[in-house]
């Protein structure tokens, strides 16, 4: 977790919104989204999960220490007012982007419940946080290490055969999105996901960041982040994301054998 | 005279020496070397002097081109690029850039007969010769008018207009979206056809007339143009933010993994210098077997550098022939040279799953020209039955771009036209919305740089006289 000084950008964000960052003069952009922003601080909160080269690189920083570039706040804001229920989902590091909206749904007027799910009880955070902005909060991980063992979609599945619930927001990879999906469309309950494509410039200019949504191909970091969930082809989405498995490997290993070199 | 024009006109042009094609087909290093200063003076002999200069007429910013031409003859390298300067601030990237075969050297007198002088060669060598040898000469500026302007996009038309305005004594700060100035001439022209170091010294001029850049300023999300204007004291801004919208075909297969379109392909390797990967972080897709799709500069740009990624065959497909190319006739030449195969006449129909995700073959259908249509150009149609399959495993189209609505869907008081282009004054820049401006490829759609150039130099000039007189009058 991280907040990184930003003025402009604290200025401007909005719950849903993302930036890009440049960790150093050689690295690659990458999206995160604003998980929480200071405006009086001028700061933005965001949480990351080491996956590869950047996020690493990120997880070595210390307080005080300096990235390249910032860039946002981007992507279209979540679309907030009273829809009476609401079910907020959180998988790993989709807690973080979950939190501002649960929180603004919440002031919103909104009945809260969110769901929050990890693999397990080390990598869980934020439940303070999003116990504060929600009616009712249940905590699942898949090995019971913490809350109750199972995948996020047992207890929505749950919540939605007891009551009515008017919108759901769910964030996280994109196999969980997908079975959410599959769980709210049996229920007929609107769903909105927030996509995390691979993106370069994140302003429209590329193309790299596309989905199929509706039947249509959509640019997630201009149209998006979030979407239709009922409407999201996330088996593409699921493969697009793999499309530079074998080079970001390679980056991978180009960073150990660096770090090993060093230390 | 007589027997001097006729002398001059036997003597041959003298082509800029090159990189092998097999050498630089592997390298990103520039491609042509350059001229000497006795190559350039050869060459500058050829010129004619024509009185009323008709290759002027066919520059878009109307370089004096046979006064710069005459100052290299005398060896006056200097007072010649400074010639060149008064109507073109970045001759260096003109010089190597410009479509000369349909602009400047296409009215050349020599051309009639022989070939045309290379005014764009000479252009450049100029400029280079002042990147040399010459120290920055920064201009006088005049007392701070204590107007404030705000420029939005670092590309060619962004710069151009930063400088004039920045040398009328405004003060002028410069948003750019990406981490680096300069537009397509960074992100998306190639290392090798316009080495990055010329555009950086180029925007190091610009500092230096005291523009103030703010780099990672996405204009529409960090700021409207609304705050600009009213909250942060701006008095007039300049929209010069390209049009970058990739086109797709809409064909099957488009969103398979190696599909991409070539603004990516380009933005990763030139902006995001993915070619030195793992060196830089970002990766780019290294084809054995590449098809690029399109025959503009864009596409001989991306399969140039598919070439230098170490593809075994890049193919360029192209749905008319090579005549109606709007490629740069160097560019075309050089790619031919370099071992490019050109699948002219030929429209990609579907793109091929692997099983997997990725591409691994295009089907294409052949064309044959039929009637002319709107643009004058013969219409190709499609050869029924003549679908086949080329295997590849990365497939750029190249297609064009379009607007990108970002900026302008923030503001609902600038008339767009229904493509999403700004309806703007072709004399002033002038735009439906007080106080903005706009000019480049975002109100022509993709043009040229020397043309955007010359809507930034526009639009400087129409900012100066609505800070002076306030007045607004729009007829689009
Ligand atoms: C709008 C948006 C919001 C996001 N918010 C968060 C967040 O709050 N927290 C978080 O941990 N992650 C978030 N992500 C995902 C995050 O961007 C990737 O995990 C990150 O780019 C990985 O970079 P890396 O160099 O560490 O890993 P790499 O080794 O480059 O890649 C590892 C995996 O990350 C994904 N990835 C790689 N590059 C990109 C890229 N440029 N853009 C997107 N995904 C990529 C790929 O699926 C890849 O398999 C978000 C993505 C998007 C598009
Ligand atoms: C690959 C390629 C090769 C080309 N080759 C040639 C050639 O050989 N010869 C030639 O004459 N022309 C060529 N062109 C065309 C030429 O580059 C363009 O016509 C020219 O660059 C247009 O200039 P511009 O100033 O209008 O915009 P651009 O150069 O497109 O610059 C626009 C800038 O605005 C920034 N921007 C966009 N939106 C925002 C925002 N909301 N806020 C802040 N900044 C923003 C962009 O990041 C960009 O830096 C080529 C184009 C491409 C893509
Ligand atoms: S700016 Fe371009 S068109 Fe004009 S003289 Fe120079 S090369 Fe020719
Ligand atoms: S038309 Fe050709 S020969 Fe005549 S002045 Fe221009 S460059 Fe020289
Ligand atoms: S990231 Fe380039 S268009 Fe979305």
């Amino acid at each position: 977790m991280f907040d990184i000084e930003a003025r402009g950008i604290a200025r401007k964000a909005k719950p849903g919104n993302f930036f890009i960052l440049r960790t150093h003069e050689q690295g690659e952009r990458v999206p995160l989204t604003i998980a929480d922003f200071d405006r009086e601080r001028g700061t933005i909160t965001t949480v990351f999960q080491k996956v590869g080269k950047t996020t690493h690189h990120l997880g070595t920083l210390n307080e005080g220490d300096f990235i390249t570039d910032v860039i946002g706040p981007l992507g279209n804001h979540s679309h907030i007012k009273k829809f009476g229920n609401v079910v907020c989902v959180g998988g790993g590091v989709g807690i973080a982007p979950v939190f501002p909206i649960a929180r603004a749904l919440k002031e919103a007027g909104n009945k809260v419940i969110s769901i929050i799910g990890a693999r397990t009880k080390s990598i869980l955070f934020w439940e303070e946080k999003m116990r504060n902005v929600s009616d009712d909060l249940i905590i699942t991980t898949d090995d019971g290490s913490y809350g109750t063992k199972a995948v996020v979609t047992i207890p929505l599945d749950e919540i939605l055969s007891k009551e009515k619930v008017n919108l759901v927001v769910a964030i996280g990879p994109a196999i969980m999105m997908k079975f959410v999906c599959k769980t709210t469309e049996k229920h007929r309950v609107e769903t909105i996901v927030s996509l995390n494509s691979i993106m370069i410039d994140a302003t429209g200019m590329c193309g790299g960041c596309r989905v199929q949504v509706g039947g249509e191909t959509k640019y997630t970091c201009v149209d998006g982040p979030e979407f239709n969930g009922h409407e999201v082809d996330f088996d593409l989405l699921m493969k697009r994301l793999q499309g530079y498995i074998p080079e970001e490997n390679i980056a991978m290993n180009h960073i150990r054998e660096d770090m090993a070199r060093r230390s | 005279m007589e027997t001097m024009i006729e002398e001059k006109k036997t003597k041959p042009r003298v082509d800029m020496r090159e990189q092998p094609p097999l050498v630089r087909a592997r390298n990103f290093l520039e491609v042509p070397y350059g001229y000497t200063p006795d190559e350039a003076v050869e060459e500058a002999s050829r010129c004619l002097s024509c009185k009323n200069g008709p290759c002027r007429q066919g520059c878009p910013v109307e370089v004096d081109i046979p006064a710069f031409i005459a100052l290299i003859k005398e060896r006056k390298f200097l007072d010649a690029c400074y010639k060149v300067k008064e109507r073109n601030a970045l001759p260096a990237v003109c010089g190597r850039v410009c479509p000369q075969e349909v602009q400047c050297e296409a009215r050349c007198l020599m051309g009639k007969k022989g070939k045309s002088v290379a005014i764009g060669n000479l252009e450049r060598f100029v400029a280079d010769y002042e990147a040399d040898h010459g120290d920055m000469k920064i201009p006088e500026l005049p007392k701070p008018t204590g107007r404030k302007a705000a420029v939005i996009g670092s590309g060619p038309g962004g710069l151009t207009c930063a400088v004039d305005l920045a040398k009328a004594g405004h003060q002028v700060t410069l948003f750019e979206a990406l981490h680096k100035p300069g537009g397509v001439l960074i992100y998306g022209i190639p290392e090798f056809r316009l080495p990055k170091a010329i555009v950086e010294r180029e925007v190091e001029y610009i500092r230096k007339l005291g523009v103030e850049l703010v780099l990672n300023a996405v204009i529409g999300k960090l700021h409207t143009i609304d705050e600009l204007l009213d909250g942060d004291g701006y008095d007039a801004c300049f929209i010069c933010i390209g049009a970058g919208l990739p086109m797709f075909l809409g064909i099957p297969g488009e969103n398979l993994n190696g599909v991409c379109s070539a603004n990516e392909f380009l933005t990763r390797a030139n902006l995001m210098k993915a070619y030195l990967f793992p060196e830089y972080d970002t990766p780019i897709k290294r084809g054995r077997r590449v098809a690029v799709l399109g025959g503009g500069n864009v596409a001989m740009d991306a399969a140039r550098v598919a070439l230098r990624l170490g593809a075994e065959k890049v193919y360029l497909i192209y749905r008319r022939s090579e005549a109606e190319m709007p490629a740069r006739k160097a560019e075309v030449h050089h790619a031919h040279e370099e071992g490019i195969e050109f699948m002219l006449l030929t429209n990609p129909t579907r793109f091929i799953d692997d099983g997997k995700g990725n591409v691994c073959a295009v089907e294409c259908i052949k064309m044959e020209l039929g009637e002319p249509d709107e643009s004058g150009r013969r219409k190709p149609v499609p050869v029924k039955g003549s679908e086949f399959q080329v295997e590849i495993d990365v497939a750029i189209p190249a297609l064009g771009t379009r607007a990108n609505p970002l900026l302008t869907k923030t503001m609902p008081d600038l008339t767009v036209n229904r493509s999403g282009y700004i309806a703007a004054e072709e004399g002033t820049g002038m735009t439906s919305k007080k106080g903005v401006f706009a000019g480049g490829d975002i109100v022509t759609g993709s043009a040229t740089v020397i043309l955007a150039m010359g809507a930034g130099r526009r639009a400087a000039n129409g900012i100066n006289d609505y800070l002076k007189w306030k007045y607004w009058e729009f007829k689009a």
